[in-house]
């Protein structure tokens, strides 16, 4: 069996970011980055599915520049076996970067492609739907459980819907979408990171793969947002209540 | 192409506040571009809301039903909608940010080959080959202008920053038959588990009680939550730290990761105000918090706030409160 997982290249859960001089970049002069937490959830759950099984290869795929570099060393450093990097250049748009993960699902035919739900820079939540649509494959987003069938035809995924809880079966190949409750990533060991520098990494120009059409969509500033007023530390509960039926806020 | 199509998910039961939101949306939408809205309402409920969904100034509301649509998965839906917009142009097609349009419509926008903007907040223009956006980014922390260029965008709308628009004149309504083979062979939806509660939904709330960390559990603190919700008629909400606890169920969930919310009044307890829980909260009318840390983050954006210890402070209040209403 072999998994797919996307990844990419996010500042730091915890960071704050700030708009750069100007108002149409940021400053991330001194921002560290991270795997994107719901691409290590995507990660996490791979590895356990090839310890379930005993055997499976786990490929992790970012479409990036050198620096996202670091983060498919991360997931290696997890126990990802070997890595693919997609170098666009300049700004790519979710569906170019969804056209250039098309090709290498193409390219290597896995059995499920695990992707977090979200970027937690853009906060788009697009790429995987986007490519379980030009794959014509089924999907699963928001998945809080994954378990794959004893004959590894097929896969139970219980989703976190607005409703509560969803559980749908897709035949593989299929592309489910990782939540926070899916798993806790582990941490990479110290031999894993050593072993992590001598997996292979793969770089193909995106022009390679695909022909990923025009950028369509792009971010053309950043505003802060508008400051509120500090509110008012109340003495009591009694001052609290009152407040709360003067106001006619109940 | 200046007109707009907004996409409803019509399950049983009658439209809910984010679906009158969307339309709002849409009406906006369609003003930006210079044309007129119109609405497709997809799923078993399509035909009973129609009638109220013809109320609100769309020029014409279509209908989509029958044994595919019966159950909502996303391939279903981003067939059925691509479906009906062939041989039909629009500039803008829109829906409210629910779980079943953040599957649905990026899988649509790659169907279409549509750029597509997520959960906005502002629409700032649409022209003929530009349609300008505001969206929120880094949980929240910033806002960003996306600029889309393309003949035809999709674009899904955060329900609680738009208005529901006053009622209007009936609208026309069409019935479309849905094609057959929508239904992706390699899918199954085996069920749901849904909380059934009697407190209002957290989407249509005009209050919320959230609980943190703080209030220990259903053993402790959260009971009393739960009963200055029920004095206030309010709905319930919960941090992740609570949900993870097993003290809530993940439906309760608001923040980055759950639900988006912004009620006119959102009392916060026990809870630290995590960016991430800021994310899903802030734009909330008024915020009060109750807290016995003078120092957590959630002070900085409460309107009224109250540095206490809640299991004494919360029984208080339910007992002044349950006075005042008398
Ligand atoms: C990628 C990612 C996504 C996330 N998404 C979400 C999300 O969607 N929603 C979310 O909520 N979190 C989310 N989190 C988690 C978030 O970072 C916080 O861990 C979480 O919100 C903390 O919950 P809390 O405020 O209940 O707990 P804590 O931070 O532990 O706060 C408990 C608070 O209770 C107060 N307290 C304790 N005892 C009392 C008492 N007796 N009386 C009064 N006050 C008391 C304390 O002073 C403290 O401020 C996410 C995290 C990550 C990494
Ligand atoms: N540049 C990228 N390279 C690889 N995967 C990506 C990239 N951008 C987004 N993804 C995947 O799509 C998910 C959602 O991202 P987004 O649509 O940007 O919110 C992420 O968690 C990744 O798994």
């Amino acid at each position: 069996m072999k998994l797919l997982v996307t990844l990419k290249r996010t500042p730091q859960r915890d960071a704050r970011i700030r708009i750069a001089e100007g108002g149409d970049s940021l400053d991330l002069d001194n921002i560290q980055f991270e795997v994107n937490p719901f691409d290590e959830l995507a990660v996490e759950e791979a590895l356990r599915i090839r310890e379930t099984l005993g055997e499976a290869e786990v490929v992790v795929v970012t479409v990036g520049g050198e620096e996202s570099q670091q983060q498919l060393v991360s997931a290696m450093a997890m126990g990802a076996d070997r890595a693919v990097r997609i170098d666009g250049g300049g700004t790519l748009d979710s569906l170019q970067i969804a056209r250039a993960l098309a090709a290498v699902a193409a390219r290597e035919e896995p059995d499920l492609v695990l992707s977090g739900k979200l970027a937690v820079d853009d906060e788009c939540g697009q790429v995987p739907a986007m490519l379980a649509g030009l794959l014509g494959w089924p999907q699963a987003n928001q998945a809080s459980s994954i378990e794959l069938s004893a004959d590894g035809a097929s896969v139970t995924v219980v989703c976190e819907v607005d409703a509560g809880l969803e559980t749908l079966r897709l035949d593989l190949p299929a592309l489910v979408t990782a939540d926070l409750r899916l798993n806790e990533p582990r941490y990479a060991s110290l031999p894993g990171i050593m072993k992590a520098k001598k997996k292979p990494v793969e770089v193909l120009a995106i022009e390679e793969l695909c022909d990923p059409g025009a950028t369509r969509s792009r971010v053309t500033g950043f505003r802060a947002l508008q400051e509120k007023p500090p509110g008012a530390i109340l003495g009591s509960v009694d001052e609290l209540a009152e407040v709360l039926v003067e106001k006619k806020l109940i | 192409m200046t007109d707009t199509l907004i996409v409803i998910q019509a399950a049983s039961g009658e439209l809910g506040k984010s679906d009158l939101s969307a339309v709002g949306f849409g009406l906006e939408l369609a003003s930006a571009a210079g044309g007129q809205l119109d609405l497709l309402l997809l799923g078993p409920g399509a035909e009973a809301q129609a009638g109220p969904a013809a109320a609100l100034g769309a020029r014409q509301v279509f209908t989509m039903g029958g044994a595919e649509l019966e159950t909502y998965t996303a391939e279903v839906f981003a067939g059925a909608t691509a479906f009906f917009l062939e041989g039909r142009s629009y500039r803008c097609v829109g829906a409210a940010t629910n779980s079943a349009s953040r599957e649905y419509f990026p899988r649509l926008a790659a169907v279409l080959d549509a750029p597509m903007a997520s959960d906005v907040l502002e629409v700032e223009s649409v022209d003929p080959d530009r349609a300008v956006f505001t969206r929120a980014v880094f949980v929240g922390n910033l806002l960003a202008t996306v600029e889309l260029e393309a003949p035809r965008v999709l674009v899904t709308c955060r329900a609680s920053e738009f208005e529901p628009p006053p009622s209007s004149e009936a609208a026309p309504i069409e019935a479309v038959d849905a094609p057959g083979g929508l239904a992706h062979p390699g899918k199954a939806f085996v069920g749901i588990e849904a909380a059934t509660s009697d407190r209002p939904d957290l989407k249509e709330a005009d209050i919320i009680v959230s609980v943190g960390r703080g209030t220990r559990g259903p053993e402790e603190g959260i009971p009393l939550c739960e009963r200055l919700a029920d004095v206030l008629d309010a709905a319930l909400g919960a941090t992740r730290a609570v949900v993870d606890a097993g003290w809530m169920a993940n439906e309760f969930q608001i923040g980055q990761t759950g639900k988006i919310v912004a009620p006119e009044v959102y009392i916060a307890i026990g809870l630290s105000g995590s960016i991430q829980h800021l994310a899903g909260m802030r734009n909330s009318r008024t915020i009060v918090a109750i807290n016995k840390d003078p120092e957590a983050p959630i002070f900085e954006v409460a309107d009224f706030g109250l540095v206490a210890d809640l299991f004494d402070a919360v029984p208080e209040l339910t007992a002044a409160l349950e006075k005042r209403s008398g």
